[in-house]
């Protein structure tokens, strides 16, 4: 029997790392919902008020529920930009806030760029945000510095510090966090192609050009 | 205590200690096949580690090949203990590399990434203790037994 047994505890372990590897790896991938197409931003009331980037009418959309003060979320930032010159007039990019509880300044920040927002200049705050995100991300009191941006890009500042407090811009905030909790969004970034979302393992470069290319491929299959 | 009995014992706890590098390392693999070491939300400590390129070798994420590492530390140890006598020189060789990889990740989170994952410190810990009971196992001076 002793001859045997290292045998044994051997495969015993083999086959515990397996089996607690399987059910971790099932109990951590999120369980996202495609978004319903009564929430899409192909519904035309969305479609006015919606933070869209690109062709407004492209085959293709890509949106994203993002945390301004997550630094992945960073770095997809200037991803967009490329695939944005990439696939020019057939992709748009949209945004939702997602702030995370654990970043001290998300939501601060999700409502200076929804201010922003509120007098147009919406991409050139996140734009800002995103650069900036190592200086504000570590500062005492990151409102200021967002009450800086608001100058820099030449908004009205006083009103800027109003609409960041302000009703429209909580529900705003609110709102995207209501979907994107009914989606089962959990980590930032978060990414749906065409109301599909994107399996988080795809996240990545390769991944995303892949999904988008099966987005426009399928749409022309469909002729439209 | 003769030698066999204290090289035995020496081997079963390189075994048991490699079983908690196993599960530390299983637990990395799974974050990084569920994309959660490219997000914000899960651990946030340590996704500028396990998120950056040094986290993988081509598509394989280093936490698997740590993990199979561990598992072949485990298997080789656990022989050893039962008397095997070739079995220690793959326990070595194996223990040997890890070593060398630990360092080599060790300098990549202080030097080029400037972060650290206390998931991959408490791995390289492992794999000091591991080493350092190896060093303690008294040499062979007899031929291999089997």
């Amino acid at each position: 029997m002793k001859r045997y047994l290292p045998f044994v505890i051997v495969a015993v372990v083999a086959l515990t790392t397996f089996g607690s590897g399987t059910v971790l790896y099932r109990a951590k991938r999120p369980q996202l919902h495609n978004i319903p197409e009564s929430q899409s931003v192909l519904a035309k009331g969305d479609k006015e008020s919606a933070h869209i980037r690109g062709n407004p009418d492209a085959p293709v959309t890509l949106e994203e529920f993002g945390d301004f003060q997550c630094p992945p979320c960073g770095s997809f930032a200037s991803f967009i930009g490329e695939l944005l010159k990439e696939y020019d007039s057939r992709l748009r990019v949209v945004f939702r806030n997602f702030p995370l509880s654990g970043h001290e300044h998300a939501r601060e920040a999700a409502q200076a760029a929804e201010a922003a927002g509120l007098q147009g200049k919406f991409w050139e705050m996140y734009d800002t945000l995103y650069r900036e995100q190592s200086l504000w991300s570590n500062a005492s009191n990151a409102r200021e510095l967002f009450e800086s941006y608001a100058g820099t890009l030449g908004l009205d500042v006083d009103q800027f510090k109003k609409d960041m407090d302000g009703d429209r811009v909580r529900e705003r905030i609110d709102s995207d966090h209501a979907l994107a909790d009914f989606l089962g969004v959990k980590v930032t970034p978060t990414l749906f192609i065409n109301n599909r979302a994107i399996d988080p393992k795809d996240k990545n470069p390769e991944g995303v050009r892949a999904a988008i290319n099966a987005a426009l491929e399928e749409k022309s299959k469909n002729g439209t | 205590m003769n030698v066999l009995r204290f090289r035995a014992i020496l081997y079963t706890a390189v075994a048991i200690v490699a079983v908690a590098g196993l599960a530390d390392a299983t637990y990395l693999t799974v974050q990084a096949l569920t994309g959660e070491t490219l997000s914000c939300g899960g651990s946030p400590d340590c996704f500028r580690v396990l998120g950056s390129s040094y986290a993988k070798v081509g598509r394989i994420p280093v936490a698997l090949i740590g993990a199979l590492a561990y598992f072949s530390v485990f298997t080789f140890a656990t022989f050893a203990a039962f008397g095997y006598a070739r079995a220690r020189k793959f326990v070595a060789l194996m223990v040997g590399m890890m070593f060398l990889a630990t360092l080599w990740l060790l300098y990549v989170q202080a030097f080029l990434l400037h972060a650290y994952c206390r998931y991959c410190l408490f791995s390289a810990a492992i794999t000091f203790l591991i080493a350092g009971l190896l060093i303690a196992v008294p040499p062979s001076h007899g031929r291999p037994t089997s």
